[in-house]
């Protein structure tokens, strides 16, 4: 043992366990993420099942099956169950009973042995809902305005044209609450601000009441544009309304489903694993693609996507050319010193500086500092409401860039250092000027070490929250920074997240328990989207030592 | 260099015209020399607008990261400067003996009563009188004491010469008629217009003190004759006729002092302090007015000095002595272990040189300015015992009375001479000191000296308590826990994957690990948060089984591994250690996770969580653990790829001796490698503290964000990262509050700047000792 001790042989398999441990630990973390993330999305079979309740009563639930542990005793105890003598440990299930207008509550923990007569009957419905979450029940029949229009087995066909016609109907409210009227908004705003702009510039009553005239013709126009889609929306909401599903819950409740109020509608008891994935696959996508409901708890997660992706481009718009030039600079101009060498070593080291710390900087600097006063010489007639003296996209996106400048000039001046000196000499020997051989040679050679460091810098900005919970992201935009409304792209307006849209969901939403598996799946889209940033990166940085390789052999 | 060379030489080819063999034979292809002038001047046109172009981006970019720095100090600055007075106008004081004065909050009306009952306001600009109240005094009576209530309150008291006191108050009105803001001061009178006889006996009232409180008003009045009374004016609503009527009551309290300076009653309406014409301050109980207790006495100025003033503070807790010799101090009640309160000296003031004549208290803060005798003003503030100005005034002002704006911008000065100046202040910032943030300071309502954060509250009366300690102590406590659980992992894995691992697994797991730093860290707080916390709480027994008995089983495998079959051993091969042990590790987790019940409810009672509670040690559910593992999961790629670098750089050929001379490859390890590589380890190591100090997010979600002050390894933490991104985002622009956050925003920068710029500098040394080798 000693003489096996001797030969350091313990010592490298510690050594080796250290690494394993941090591999299990990450693929751990991925694949936890995966897992939870990735089956929310599949439907669930619904068993209804006898459940005995504190009180002794028994009571027919309709559930999902969320999780099972084992509890023990002395946990049990002290909520007041009574406990079988010599049993230690307790197996309990985590039951989603959904119906939360009825039960007050999504989720219930029973114990298993309060709950008996596991059964999966054919027609138990989800009804995913705008309000008031999931509704766990059977189908009873359909009404149009109070005539039943289809029961028994004809229910089920004729429910799902309609709820796409209901859908229809919300669509087109929507398209023309969100983009016609906010056209509308937005020319009446307009208006407001000309006036009070001409007003500022020291306009006479006499300019003012011509421009009032002017401007009573165009608003007169705004209203009546107004008024018409009001008409529209009125008609379209009546229609909405026209279809009423009545439910019956597991024990018997009798309640109606307005199919306005339906976003979708499945029986997964009843689906083969074909129709399953297709679901699954339906339901992945209305996550990618629908706005937040219920306070960012249900729905999906569109806008903190596109507000990532947006504030991530425009961030790489402002880095690239000021990281790549200040890294030529660095490198191909300053002179080469003290001076420089300290100038490197600090720039070098930002990138290690706490990302709250930029985030101060923004909101005290560029928030308060340029954007204050940027209001006051161009966005005078919007004051006292600030325009880009508050927090927003632009800000969030300067802010990152300046976190991520380090990133992107360290990965470029390493692509520059490694190009050989030959190449260069070469160049200049044949007469090209500095600046020529400089971008006709040397810059498209380092272009891969900067694409490296741009990704990299992709990647840190997309998952950084600290910062933008100070300069520009919000738990819930109104509308997206892009749309039809000229400037088109709106730098001073508020954004939503990936990153924030976990933190905030988790932490400060009322009801987690409902939440956890959006959350889940939110952090798996934030994940992939940074683990394919990072290989692509890592990948191309392979690729450039190996071009190198050759090229200086 | 190149480039001159370059262009001197195109420069000198179009004058030496081409030898003229070749013109004759054929024609030359190049272009005409005018357009080759054209090109190369376009061409040097264009290297110089690169060069600039590059300079320019490049210094902005050096300037940007510049201005970080100085914008940060340039915040942070105004904290620690000192106030600024300076004096605007002087004009003819409205009543040359002034009992009371005051200023209203734009600094637009001033007011002054006088000793014959008159109430004069007037524009504190310009002195042009705009306002007189005559009180209603009786002919035969004469003022003989005055009194006001809380500052913010406007109450103001006059005790007669027979026995009679006028209660009055006076308020600002303020409204906006067109767009301009117009300020009308009223006088009104909650006890009635008509003097009060509070005196049966109607003796001469010496002294007074009144203060509104939650139950009414309260006067108490101390005779000529030596009694100390106690009066109490509730208002009462009949519920039939909705009319208000005053029921009075009144208390004598026992054992008076012989002599009274001053008299003052708290908000509460339960103490009583009296000041006496000597050194003591004597304490009265009157919570329950009918059973008032004299509690004590307190000598609060040097033996033999008298004290000359008494006043509270806001939120009258705290008083504020002043004494002959000019000493100032602060006092309040700290109750004791048998829960009786007793009046404690708190701290001191700079001293002013002379008897101080008046104690002025700040209308929301805890501050005060105090005159004295020789014409010093002083600029004091309670919480951070600062002393910010304390200088004459001017050598031809001897100021008699002082009235400050309750926005602090600007003050009065009613001189002896019948002058009234008018000054500017500029104290924006006295609640704060370097030393008070990293002190014990004693706040007001504590039973001891303390480091509390807590710097903001609904209340004005409040006193903000920054003590920066709380939160830096929790900054360490995160990054040591995390640090004590990523630097083992982190450095032996860099040490087995630099040195022993087979390069064909070495290939994947670096692009793993590299993965691993580029998780966001809100997932990785979410996940600590959401799922971590709860797990560790639920199997705290195999927590603490795997963290102990992980490595024990790691030896085992290697124990058993050496009686795995020779020839099997062999087509495995070195190098593979790892991907042996990963199923070695989950199983063990696994085994761990699911005998946890059985170890709890073996061992502690079913539950060791439950039993860490019963034996006194305070269970978190987000706890220092959890963010030690979270954060020490974050930073243990920054530490490995810095020491893998360092321990993989070391030159082959000394490695390769060594096991030449016959060093098993562990000895080689410890005797050659790692002595060579570890100021590389010790860099990642700092780079990685660096980055636990200032992470936010982790901390921000897996911590209860409690300040608290110890290393319980079961509590949370708050740190100064995740106490900016809470509390920035609501704090007033521009206030202490405010820039106390960028102070702690600086002190992480600085910090971690310092540490990787160490970190850097020896790392490059080392790299040149690796070259030079």
């Amino acid at each position: 043992m000693r003489a096996w001790f001797k030969t350091g042989t313990p010592w490298i398999w510690l050594n080796a366990g250290a690494i394993a441990l941090c591999l299990v630990m990450v693929i751990g973390v991925l694949g936890l993420i995966l897992v939870q993330g990735g089956s929310h999305f599949w439907p669930g079979n619904l068993q209804t099942v006898q459940a005995k309740q504190l009180d002794g009563s028994e009571k027919l639930l309709l559930a999902e099956l969320v999780r099972t542990e084992e509890v023990s005793a002395a946990v049990l105890k002290d909520s007041g169950v009574t406990l079988d003598a010599g049993q230690l440990v307790y197996p309990r299930h985590l039951l989603k009973v959904a119906n939360r207008d009825m039960y007050g509550r999504d989720f219930a923990w029973f114990l298993d042995r309060d709950l008996a007569n596991w059964q999966q009957p054919q027609d138990a419905t989800v009804i995913e809902r705008r309000e008031w979450g999931h509704f766990f029940g059977f189908p009873q029949k359909l009404l149009e305005r109070d005539q039943v229009v289809a029961e028994g087995a004809a229910l089920w066909p004729e429910l799902l044209t309609r709820i796409t016609r209901a859908n229809d109907i919300q669509d087109a409210i929507s398209e023309i609450e969100k983009a016609d009227i906010g056209r509308i908004n937005n020319g009446l705003e307009q208006l407001r601000l000309e006036r009070r702009k001409l007003e500022l510039s020291g306009a006479d009553a006499a300019q003012l009441s011509t421009y009032d005239q002017q401007a009573a013709q165009d608003r007169a126009e705004l209203d009546a544009q107004y008024a018409e889609l009001q008409q529209q929306l009125d008609a379209l909401y009546a229609d909405a309304k026209r279809d009423t599903l009545v439910m019956t819950s597991a024990e018997g409740t009798e309640i109606s489903i307005s199919l306005s109020n339906i976003v979708h509608a499945h029986q997964p008891n009843a689906m083969n694993l074909m129709q399953k994935l297709g679901h699954y696959g339906f339901a992945v996508w209305s996550f990618l693609s629908d706005d937040p409901r219920e306070a960012n708890t249900e729905g999906g997660i569109f806008p903190a996507i596109f507000g990532t992706v947006t504030m991530v481009i425009l961030m790489s718009i402002i880095v690239t050319p000021f990281g790549v030039l200040a890294a030529i600079y660095l490198r191909e101009y300053a002179k080469q010193g003290t001076v420089l060498k300290i100038i490197r070593i600090s720039v070098y080291n930002l990138a290690g500086v706490p990302s709250i710390v930029y985030g101060v900087f923004g909101l005290g600097f560029f928030v308060y500092i340029l954007g204050g006063n940027i209001d006051q010489l161009f966005y005078a007639e919007s004051l006292p409401s600030p325009t880009f003296g508050t927090p927003g996209l632009f800000w969030a996106s300067l802010t990152l860039a300046l976190l991520t400048l380090p990133v992107v000039i360290v990965s470029t001046e390493e692509g520059l250092s490694r190009i050989p000196s030959t190449i260069r000499m070469g160049s200049l020997a044949l007469g090209a000027t500095k600046s020529e051989t400089l971008w006709k040679v040397v810059v498209p050679l380092a272009t891969p070490a900067m694409m490296t460091g741009l990704i990299l810098a992709i990647a840190r900005a997309a998952g950084e929250v600290a910062p933008l919970m100070l300069v520009g992201v919000v738990k819930l935009a109104p509308t997206l920074p892009v749309d039809g409304n000229f400037p088109f792209v709106h730098l001073d307006q508020k954004i939503m997240h990936l990153g924030f849209h976990v933190y905030d969901v988790g932490f400060q939403s009322p009801n987690v328990e409902a939440s956890r598996p959006l959350l889940y799946a939110t952090a798996l889209v934030l994940v992939l989207l940074i683990v394919v940033l990072n290989m692509a990166a890592i990948q191309l940085r392979n690729k450039l030592r190996e071009k190198y390789r050759s090229e200086s052999d | 260099m190149q480039q001159t060379s370059v262009s001197t030489v195109s420069t000198v080819s179009p004058v030496s015209t081409v030898s003229p063999e070749p013109t004759q034979v054929t024609r030359s292809l190049l272009p005409s020399g005018e357009k080759r002038a054209r090109l190369r001047k376009w061409r040097s046109f264009k290297d110089k607008v690169s060069q600039y172009g590059i300079a320019f981006a490049g210094i902005s970019v050096v300037a940007a990261f510049a201005t970080i720095f100085i914008y940060l100090f340039s915040e942070v600055g105004p904290i620690f400067s000192s106030a600024d007075v300076e004096k605007q106008h002087s004009y003819p004081s409205a009543s040359p003996q002034p009992l009371f004065s005051n200023l209203e909050r734009y600094g637009e009306v001033g007011l002054v009563a006088d000793a014959g009952g008159l109430l004069q306001f007037f524009d504190a600009k310009s002195g042009t009188a705009q306002q007189k109240v005559q009180l209603a005094l009786p002919a035969d009576a004469t003022i003989s004491s005055f009194a006001r209530g809380e500052p913010r309150s406007g109450l103001i008291a006059f005790g007669l010469s027979n026995g009679q006191v006028l209660v009055a108050k006076h308020e600002y009105n303020l409204s906006y008629p067109n767009d301009k803001r117009k300020i009308v001061p009223v006088v009104t009178y909650p006890l009635g217009e008509t003097p009060i006889q509070l005196d049966p006996q109607q003796q001469p009232i010496l002294s007074l003190a009144v203060q509104e409180g939650p139950s009414g008003t309260a006067i108490t009045a101390f005779t000529a004759d030596g009694r100390l009374s106690y009066n109490l004016f509730e208002a009462k609503t009949d519920f039939l006729s909705d009319e208000t009527t005053l029921v009075r009551t009144d208390y004598q309290l026992p054992e008076a002092p012989k002599t009274v300076r001053k008299m003052l009653v708290d908000t509460t309406l339960k103490n009583l302090f009296v000041a006496d014409m000597d050194n003591k301050i004597h304490y009265y109980d009157i919570s329950e007015p009918a059973a008032a207790r004299y509690v004590e006495a307190v000598t609060a100025v040097a033996p033999g000095q008298q004290i000359t003033a008494l006043e509270f503070l806001v939120g009258s807790v705290s008083l504020i002595v002043g004494g002959s010799d000019g000493a100032l101090s602060q006092w309040f009640l700290v109750r004791d272990e048998h829960n009786n309160f007793h009046l404690k000296h708190i701290r001191d003031f700079e001293q002013h040189p002379a008897a101080i004549t008046q104690i002025e208290p700040e209308y929301s803060r805890k501050g005060f300015m105090a005159i004295d005798a020789t014409g010093h003003l002083g600029i004091h503030y309670g919480t951070s015992a600062r002393t910010l100005w304390l200088e004459p005034l001017a050598a031809d002002i001897q100021p008699a009375r002082l009235a400050i704006s309750p926005i602090n911008d600007s003050f009065l000065i009613l001189d002896t001479k019948g002058q009234t100046h008018n000054f500017l202040l500029e104290n924006a910032h006295p609640d704060v000191s370097w030393k008070a943030m990293w002190n014990e300071v004693w706040y007001e309502g504590r039973g001891e000296k303390d480091y509390i954060w807590q710097a903001s509250s609904g209340s004005d009366e409040f006193e903000a308590k920054m003590s920066l300690v709380p939160l830096a102590l929790g900054t360490l406590k995160a990054a040591l826990f995390a640090m004590l659980f990523a630097t083992p992992l982190a450095v032996m894995s860099a040490l087995y994957t630099a040195y022993f691992m087979t390069p064909k697994l070495r290939g994947k797991v670096k692009p793993t690990i590299e993965i691993m730093a580029a998780l966001p860290t809100v997932i990785l707080g979410f996940l600590a948060g959401l799922w971590l916390a709860p797990f560790v709480e639920n199997y705290l027994s195999a927590v603490f089984s795997i963290l102990l008995l992980l490595p024990l089983m790691m030896l085992l495998a290697a124990w058993c591994y050496r009686y795995v079959p020779a020839s099997l051993r062999n087509r495995i091969g070195l190098g593979w250690e790892v991907a042996l042990l990963v199923p070695v590790i989950i199983a063990f987790i696994w085994l761990c996770v699911s005998l946890s019940p059985v170890i709890d409810t073996q061992f502690f009672n079913g539950s060791l969580r439950q039993w860490f509670t019963d034996n006194g040690i305070t269970y978190d559910q987000r706890n220092a653990l959890v963010v030690g593992i979270a954060m020490g999961f974050a930073v243990i790629p920054n530490i490995f790829s810095i020491a893998e670098d360092a321990i993989f750089n070391v030159p082959r050929h000394l490695t390769q001796g060594s096991l030449a001379l016959g060093a098993t490859p562990w000895q080689t390890m410890m005797g050659v490698v790692l002595p060579t590589a570890s100021p590389g380890i010790f860099a990642a190591v700092m780079v990685g503290f660096g980055r636990a100090v200032g992470e936010t997010m982790i901390v921000l979600m897996a911590t209860g964000n409690s300040p608290v002050v110890n290393f319980n390894l079961f509590e949370g933490m708050r740190t100064l990262s995740a106490n900016i991104a809470v509390e920035l985002p609501e704090t007033a622009v521009g206030s202490t509050h405010f820039r106390v956050l960028f102070l702690a925003a600086l002190v992480l920068f600085v910090f971690t700047f310092v540490f990787n710029t160490l970190a850097e500098v020896i790392r490059q040394r080392l790299r040149q000792r690796f070259s030079n080798l």
